[in-house]
């Protein structure tokens, strides 16, 4: 099912995952959040742009540890649990986090 | 979250044996490797062969020769029905093709059409069906609501084994390239980056760092987690979501404070950084001894002497019972301890012989539950006495907590519940077989809460684990009631200079 983001069709897989990781730009979060009913703002923002970034430097998402721990680090140690992530991104943060940063899904046994 | 796009059951005093109702899970099946690569890179077509009819006859002739054990739980079965009301997912789906009796029949019809007397001439009178397209799918999709749990083998009078015919059946599948998306795309990255998750060395790395980092903030004592030591004693082997998700990792903290306090050496590796080992759930002995091979090569690339396996149910299945056979044999490792052997069996050890402190006080917040995972009560041991395996965890955690109450014998040990996700199941496109299946274990579990005020459930498998935090709020319950058993230990267990309250006090005071 792909969708339209400025124009262009981009393709995504059977969960709405972006085939094509380049295919990503700031359009397509928000247009997956409008799909998922959640309206993004900073503090959205800021978690999206942290998945990036690590995963730029380490070809995966960071570990729900890792990311909590970032995130206590930068808004204050109240915000560095999974509650608070829960809190922004309902269905998870790995999962969709990942999905409106255009990284792959993690899977495993997780 | 827990919304659902299915009726999810509601919680009784007990699990009631339902009516069958013919059909209600015909319209669930997994994503199909839609990649041809996740089915190349594992030795099998990339998609549905076009002469699937010969093919999948010859595959099935194969595997009833190779295996033994098949061709006898193909002939053996009685309609006895013992086994009908054993597995979670027909409890809770009235389906009868989840009966396990029902989910051997599909493979059993066709065996008996192709290779018996009976079925060949007089097949109406023997059940004996022609294979079609629509088998295959029927295959594709009772095959994946079977969690290869072995629950019901444990009733059966003969022992059939409905994992190892589910096995069989995915195996037969793959081989004509019709192989579910999930298992296979999980194993491709196996080979490839060496874990299930896909984790590179390097984002290994930056995680145990901020852990040493978190325990020394934590305690003041320097605990390491040391990845690809060469000449250390002990290569640790544990799934990947121990690097990954909670409560996963919180059981990891545990074992690295037990190496710690036991003055062991110890490593991880990059290569061999999962005990996971999917090829067991898709049949496939290739594969299976492919992931289990990165585990020899890393120990003796590292020259360890001792292998020790973290929580993780089915790949204690994979170490305990066929490792040897696998990957073996295992004569440069030191022969004074088993090979392999399960951290709460190390564990327990070091209990015994007096090398831990704990404060149990810090897990009296809770009230503990033990949850047996599948493969570890059903397939393996641990120590040297029959139920170890049972009994080694429970031990371990009454070590470290004061409050423990065990669910209804019916449920636990030997006849423990699945939690739903096991088998290669653990994926969202399975949701509704994961929330229904689990019916059975949050059924005890919430007989538990009510009539101990137990507050916890605790695991040794990163499957059940994940899978009850996701399935437990659509019960009602939190997520953060599942806890690791390591994760128990790292809470009362005392280091060796570790700061204590008083001393976070004095330094409270001091600033």
């Amino acid at each position: 099912m792909p969708i339209e983001v400025n124009g262009k069709t981009l393709e995504t897989d059977e969960e709405g995952y972006l085939v094509n990781l380049s295919d990503w730009e700031p359009a397509v979060a928000e247009i997956m959040a409008k799909e998922d009913d959640l309206e993004l703002n900073s503090e959205h923002w800021d978690i999206i742009t942290f998945l990036r970034e690590y995963y730029e430097e380490y070809q995966i998402a960071p570990a729900v540890r890792v990311l909590t721990k970032a995130v206590g680090k930068k808004l204050g140690k109240e915000k560095g649990n999974s509650k608070y992530l829960y809190a922004l991104f309902p269905y998870g943060p790995g999962k969709q986090a990942c999905r409106f940063a255009g990284l792959p899904k993690p899977t495993g046994c997780i | 979250m827990a919304t659902a796009e299915f009726d999810v059951p509601e919680l009784q005093e007990y699990v009631d044996v339902p009516e069958v109702e013919e059909g209600t899970m015909a319209h669930l099946k997994p994503f199909v490797v839609t990649n041809p690569e996740h089915n190349t890179d594992l030795g099998f077509p990339g998609e549905l062969v076009e002469d699937w009819h010969g093919k999948t006859l010859e595959k099935l002739d194969d595997l009833r020769s190779r295996y033994r054990s098949l061709q006898v739980y193909l002939d053996a079965c009685v309609k006895c029905g013992s086994c009908t009301d054993k597995c979670h997912y027909y409890l809770t789906t009235k389906d009868p093709k989840n009966m396990p009796v029902g989910r051997q029949d599909l493979l059993r019809k066709v065996y008996r059409r192709y290779f018996t007397f009976a079925g060949k001439y007089f097949p109406k009178l023997v059940g004996a069906e022609d294979l079609t397209r629509e088998t295959l799918d029927d295959w594709y999709s009772y095959y994946h609501q079977c969690s290869q749990c072995r629950r019901c083998s444990v009733f059966c009078p003969y022992g059939i084994d409905t994992a190892e015919i589910s096995m069989a059946a995915r195996e037969i599948l793959d081989s004509i390239g019709y192989g579910q998306k999930y298992c296979n795309e999980i194993i491709a990255k196996v080979h490839k980056v060496g874990n299930n998750l896909g984790l590179p060395g390097p984002a290994i790395e930056d995680t145990l760092e901020g852990l040493e980092e978190d325990v020394f903030d934590e305690t003041g004592v320097e605990v390491k987690f040391p990845l690809d030591v060469k000449g250390a004693e002990i290569l640790l082997v544990t799934p990947s979501a121990d690097f990954f998700a909670e409560p996963h990792v919180d059981g990891l903290i545990g074992y690295a404070k037990v190496f710690h306090e036991a003055g062991v050496s110890w490593t991880l590796s990059t290569t061999a950084s999962e005990a996971g080992n999917f090829g067991m759930f898709i049949g496939s002995y290739e594969n299976m001894r492919r992931v289990s091979m990165r585990v020899r090569e890393a120990a003796l690339e590292l020259g360890v002497k001792r292998i020790v396996f973290g929580e993780c149910g089915h790949a204690w299945r994979v170490a305990y019972a066929f490792l040897n056979t696998l990957a073996g044999p295992f004569d440069f490792l030191d022969p004074d301890y088993p090979v392999p052997q399960h951290i709460c069996e190390f564990t327990k050890q070091q209990i015994d012989a007096g090398k831990l402190t704990f404060d149990k006080s810090q897990n009296d917040d809770m009230t503990i539950t033990f949850h047996d995972s599948c493969n570890v009560a059903r397939a393996t041991r641990m120590g040297d006495k029959p139920g170890g395996q049972m009994d080694i965890p429970r031990e371990v955690i009454k070590a470290a907590c004061n409050n423990y109450v065990d669910m209804d014998h019916n449920t636990i040990g030997e006849r423990t519940f699945c939690c739903g996700g096991g088998g290669g199941l653990l994926t969202d496109d399975l949701m509704e077989i994961r929330v229904k299946g689990a019916l059975p274990r949050m059924t005890a579990l919430n007989n538990a809460v009510q009539e101990h005020g137990v507050t916890h459930l605790a695991a040794i498998c990163a499957i059940c684990k994940s899978q009850f935090t996701k399935v437990m709020p659509y019960y009602g319950m939190d997520m953060d009631q599942v806890v690791s058993v390591h994760q128990l230990v790292s809470n009362a267990i005392v280091l060796t200079g570790q700061r204590t309250e008083d001393d976070e006090e004095e330094q409270d005071e001091e600033a």
